[in-house]
């Protein structure tokens, strides 16, 4: 079996301990990875050979289950899919922006799960029936319509690109939002009456100013800038409908 | 183990420096000043005109000052880069679905330049430039 070529790779981890640390600090890690390595291999390979009290999330190792997000040269990204290869020098990596610090590069969700439960991201059926009735059937072109906002992993990388998310804790974010869009859009889906009461609010897609960072940075390549910005458009027309329209539904 | 989550703040007035796309989209958002400041000059126009024929050529001389020269270009350059920032992203806000495939987003955005180029020939021909 043939070696594979290594690279010495250096790396620049924020540190914090709740137990002792007030403030968090960096740590310089020198590791040797295999050239075709990524980020997440090289702190594998700190915890494994030099460091274990080094602590972080990953699960899958291949971009599907969302939980390695981190801050790699200031970019949100899953340190599982950002390769060794493509970076010079001393790698910089840090927890996801705008999330409190649980311990290392571990970062606390609650605030993010908390959002996506009050945006009902299930399906709501119009009418329920029985199931002897069968499936609730969609064409190729309904899926479509709603397909590609169904793809996100709940990395949390649109919340730590977004600067409303950091400036404004309140704002429901892209993530939440856009899986809210997801089930508006299904064709077999009643909900959008009861999410509106979230997604309309000064909480939800108005505390978005359209910096598009969110789409920039998603790793399954989910849209979320756009799904809120056709979330507005869909409130405005609701508005409308409801105080400029008489007889107009709400 | 004590639970102790370390809460960072965001620098509230200089977030923006951190990442090159955030300086960009607060270039696109100063571009409103200036658009916002053409239309108070519109209105200004609009109400020298209401005045009367001794008002309004006040109006049109001062609009030929130096400064006021600098500014309209300056506001022409911001409206030039402001509606195009606005045409790139018209693609995400209003997708075109046509049965199982969009319609691409160029063909969107271009549509919303090619409408951009001929009310822009149709108003500067009522105004008489050709």
């Amino acid at each position: 079996m043939t070696q594979m070529k290594q690279r010495q790779v250096q790396l620049e981890v924020l540190r914090y301990n709740p137990d002792t640390d007030t403030e968090t600090h960096f740590q310089r890690y020198e590791v040797s990875c295999n050239e075709e390595g990524v980020v997440l291999d090289a702190l594998n390979k700190v915890k494994e050979t030099v460091d274990p009290t080094l602590n972080y999330r990953w699960s899958c190792h291949m971009a599907i289950c969302g939980s390695c997000g981190m801050m790699i040269n200031g970019e949100p990204k899953l340190s599982c899919h950002t390769f060794l290869r493509d970076y010079e020098g001393v790698i910089r990596v840090e927890p996801l922006a705008h999330f409190p610090i649980e311990r290392d590069l571990v970062t606390a969700p609650d605030d993010f799960m908390e959002k996506l439960k009050r945006v009902k991201p299930y399906l709501i059926p119009k009418e329920k029936k029985p199931i002897s009735e069968g499936e609730y059937k969609q064409s190729p072109a309904q899926l479509t319509k709603f397909h590609q906002y169904s793809m996100c992993i709940n990395c949390m990388l649109c919340y730590a690109a977004c600067p409303e998310y950091g400036l404004t804790p309140k704002f429901i974010g892209p993530a939440a939002l856009t899986l809210a869009h997801r089930y508006n859009l299904d064709s077999r889906d009643g909900g959008r009456a009861e999410r509106q009461e979230v997604v309309a609010s000064a909480e939800g897609v108005w505390e978005c100013t359209f910096v598009g960072a969110c789409s920039e940075v998603c790793p399954a390549h989910v849209d979320p800038a756009g799904a809120l910005q056709q979330m507005k458009i869909s409130s405005s027309i609701d508005w409308i409908l409801e105080h400029l329209i008489p007889g107009g539904k709400s | 183990m004590s639970r102790r989550p370390l809460v960072r703040e965001v620098p509230p007035t200089t977030w923006f420096f951190r990442h090159p796309r955030y300086l960009r989209y607060m270039s696109r958002e100063i571009t409103s000043i200036f658009v916002g400041a053409y239309c108070v000059l519109l209105v200004i126009g609009l109400q020298r005109l209401a005045a009367g024929p001794v008002a309004w050529e006040g109006f049109l001389l001062a609009l030929t000052s130096p400064g006021s020269i600098v500014f309209q270009f300056l506001a022409l350059i911001a409206a030039v880069y402001h509606a195009a920032t606005w045409f790139n992203a018209t693609h995400k806000a209003m997708p075109i679905q046509i049965g199982e495939d969009f319609v691409p987003g160029k063909v969107i955005s271009g549509a919303h330049y090619v409408a951009w180029a001929a009310l822009s020939a149709a108003i500067l021909h009522l105004a008489g430039v050709f």
